[in-house]
């Protein structure tokens, strides 16, 4: 049964546009699912000062380059972002290529560690502090890998210039993802006792 | 068309696109309830069989075989899990939030109509998932509902291996399947909203929707991380919750109840949204405090996420943390009381019609407050040290989960089903089935609570094997019996439902007289729902109004 298509004329809507306004919902459940993971990590590492002898074995240099690459990328979608403002699509597409070049950079670097880390005989197995560093890098890795994936849909659809709104969306997200990190980053390389 | 989210689609879809991939709000909503309605039947099963080992202990069960203690965990394990996860969730959030939603605040349908989809299709996948775990070698997750490590932590405690790996999936998936829906309802709710209907003249169904998903989406979050940590546990061999590796049991307690405790008023609101619907409009009146009802529901909701450690006063927390606690938990029954006496207000003075759906919804308001006022015993620390995993347990949230889930499921289907089928159910096998429900339910549970004060604990699967239960032994049996004609009460249900779709009386736009927007659409409402613009002018309960012509005004009813 179908009725014809009826135009409603106006809405009652808040200033955001549905787009951005679900993607913020979005976010706020992953920021509690990495919450909620954050917090286990700290009341755990308060209860244990011996983790600070596992800690030490992280390479906190890699880790420190990790978050410069991530940072650098979260510039370069946001140099997208303001081409499309400018209407250069073009540009913007090439901008966000460059974001996901960046992004899987990231993902080689982390992949060098855990080869350094396995091939030292460190599994998730060996220690709780281990355990949780595996599983919080290793989500927060698949985030991005999810991202670098969105990025390239979205960059697709900016070449043909189609659907410029997700853009937006899209770098919002990635801006979570290198949220999470400034979080993972000093908790589990540069804390020490 | 002004912007590309206005348009509505034209073209007819194929059986496959109006059956399967819908992208239809309604459709999807039915997808969701008659799931829920499948596996409340599953979960009903189970109550039976571990009813009857209890009743009549290491007798093989009609229709089951005989039971054995490691079957029995597994049993009362999945019937807690189906119940709460894939009945009450997918029947109150999924069927009624998703049909309700956009009608009742004048949209064409949600706002992301794939996202839509995607979560029923994640929830069935859930649903696969969990009942796969059935048939997997060893059986299905044996855990406790709660699934509480070091015993969910390691395969080898509970003998069952992959049922665990798979309830805990399946759990996970629910999860992402619900906080998808959620992400939908509020965004419809708060951009789609037809003109003039403005926050405060949202019909309260909304509002209970819009509440209940906020506080999922802000409590499932921890448990997502601690789903995943128990996971590794049991297949990599971490020790997240294990003692043995300097892991902490009792922090997943804290994970599982600090999301556990804001998942009891998920469910309840919209049970409390559905009669904030079918009250006024059998009461003829008009909702007594509407803004003290969407307050205190702002505000439960606020604290229902401090209250969670009142499940734990046994587990070895800080007994100073006890009492804070304990404080919390009576401080929330103040917001829930003023929701509880603001719909019995509104009986005050009003011209009450008995139809099926307002007995389910009166019967929903009565045995909730035997269930809240129970609550007030298992939230005082003193109190619940003693009750704590007693069968006075069992009774206590039954008597808020049944009536929260099931009556006021009941009480919306009974009277949206003319919008969702275009045809009214059957009023007389509706009283019969309310008089034969409502009558069961109480004789299951009074006794229970009976045998709880009397310390009979609830993880027992043979009583008998204890002397000093076996003067209680007669209340289980009645409880059994009961249970038995519970589930059968339900035969006129699903008769009715199904003979109404195609054989029930032809229902007009609005056959109870109300006011709120979905009556004002077809019924049932096609593709875009309205066939007129809509425009809001007034709260969405204006009944017995004196200068009507009728005695109701509907909200897009004219100043």
């Amino acid at each position: 049964m179908s009725v014809a298509a009826v135009a409603i004329p106006e809405r009652e809507k808040t200033s955001l546009p549905s787009g951005r306004l679900g993607m913020w919902w979005f976010l706020a459940g992953e920021l509690v699912i990495f919450g909620g993971l954050i917090a286990c990590y700290v009341l755990y590492r308060l209860k244990h000062a011996d983790w600070a002898e596992h800690a030490a074995h992280v390479l906190w240099q890699a880790g420190a380059v990790n978050t410069i690459v991530l940072l650098t990328s979260s510039l370069t979608i946001v140099l997208a972002f303001r081409s499309v403002d400018e209407g250069n699509y073009k540009k913007a597409a090439n901008q966000m290529a460059l974001t996901i070049a960046i992004g899987f950079l990231f993902v080689v670097i982390k992949t060098f560690e855990y080869t350094h880390e396995i091939q030292a005989g460190i599994t998730p197995k060996t220690n709780l502090f281990w355990s949780f560093y595996f599983l919080m890098t290793g989500l927060h890795a698949l985030h991005v890998v999810a991202g670098l994936v969105a990025i390239a849909v979205v960059m697709i659809g900016v070449r043909k210039g189609q659907n410029l709104q997700r853009v937006e969306y899209v770098g919002l997200y990635w801006h979570l993802v290198d949220v999470i990190w400034i979080f993972l980053f000093p908790l589990l390389y540069i804390a020490s006792g | 068309m002004t912007s590309p989210d206005l348009a509505v689609e034209h073209k007819e879809p194929g059986f496959i696109g109006k059956y399967l991939f819908s992208l239809d709000h309604k459709m999807i909503a039915k997808q969701y309830l008659l799931t829920g309605l499948v596996m409340a039947v599953v979960g009903g099963y189970l109550a039976y069989v571990f009813r009857s080992q209890l009743a009549w202990p290491n007798q093989p069960v009609w229709g089951y075989g005989s039971v054995g203690p490691d079957k029995y965990n597994s049993l009362v394990t999945l019937h807690g899990t189906i119940m709460v996860f894939w009945v009450a969730m997918p029947v109150l959030l999924g069927g009624f939030g998703n049909f309700l939603i956009p009608l009742l605040i004048g949209a064409d349908d949600m706002a992301f109509p794939r996202l839509n989809m995607m979560s029923y299709w994640v929830f069935l996948l859930s649903t696969v998932v969990l009942v796969a775990s059935f048939f997997v070698p060893g059986g299905a997750a044996a855990g406790g509902w709660t699934f509480y490590p070091p015993l969910s932590g390691d395969p080898s405690y509970t003998g069952v291996t992959w049922g665990g790996h798979l309830w805990l999936l399946a759990v996970a998936l629910e999860f992402v399947s619900v906080l998808m829906g959620g992400v939908n309802f509020l965004t419809t709710a708060l951009n789609m909203r037809a003109k003039g209907m403005t926050l405060l003249r949202m019909p309260l169904m909304v509002w209970m929707q819009l509440c209940a998903s906020v506080l999922f989406m802000l409590s499932v979050g921890p448990l997502v991380a601690g789903a995943v940590m128990l996971l590794l546990d049991r297949t990599v061999g971490t020790g997240f919750f294990m003692p043995k590796a300097g892991g902490d049991p009792l922090l997943y307690q804290h994970l599982f109840w600090f999301f556990g405790h804001p998942e009891v008023y998920v469910i309840l609101l919209p049970g409390l949204g559905v009669l904030t619907e079918v009250i006024p409009a059998f009461a003829r009146k008009t909702i007594f405090g509407y803004k003290a009802i969407v307050y205190s529901t702002l505000a439960a909701g606020a604290l229902s996420f401090i209250v969670w450690a009142h499940h734990q006063f046994i587990s070895g927390i800080d007994p100073r943390l006890a009492m804070p606690f304990s404080l919390t938990t009576i401080i929330i029954s103040v917001p829930f009381s003023i929701v509880i006496f603001s719909l019995i207000a509104t009986f005050w003075g009003a011209s009450i019609e008995y139809s099926s759906a307002m007995l389910f919804a009166i019967s929903m308001l009565a045995e909730f407050l035997v269930g809240g006022v129970t609550g007030i015993f298992n939230g005082s620390a003193a109190a619940d040290i003693y009750l704590h995993d007693t069968y006075f347990v069992v009774a206590h949230f039954h008597y808020t989960l049944f009536p929260a889930a099931i009556l006021a499921m009941f009480a919306g289907i009974y009277y949206w089903f003319p919008k969702m089928f275009g045809r009214k159910m059957s009023e007389t096998l509706g009283k019969l089935h309310f008089w034969t429900t409502i009558v069961s339910f109480n004789v299951i549970f009074l006794p229970l609570f009976a045998i709880g004060t009397h310390g009979h604990h609830r993880r027992i699967y043979d009583p008998t094997q204890f002397d000093w239960l076996k003067p209680f032994q007669h209340l289980h049996v009645v409880a059994t019996i009961a249970t038995i004609v519970l589930l059968l009460a339900q035969i006129p249900f699903i008769v009715n439902f199904f003979r109404s779709m195609f054989a029930g009386e032809v229902a007009d736009r609005n056959p109870w007289k109300a006011t709120t927007l979905e009556w004002t659409a077809p019924s049932p409402p096609g593709h875009g729902n309205f066939d007129r613009p809509i425009t809001v002018y007034r709260g969405p309960y204006e009944y017995s109004v004196p200068e009507a012509t009728d005695d109701w005004l509907p909200q897009d009813a004219p100043a």
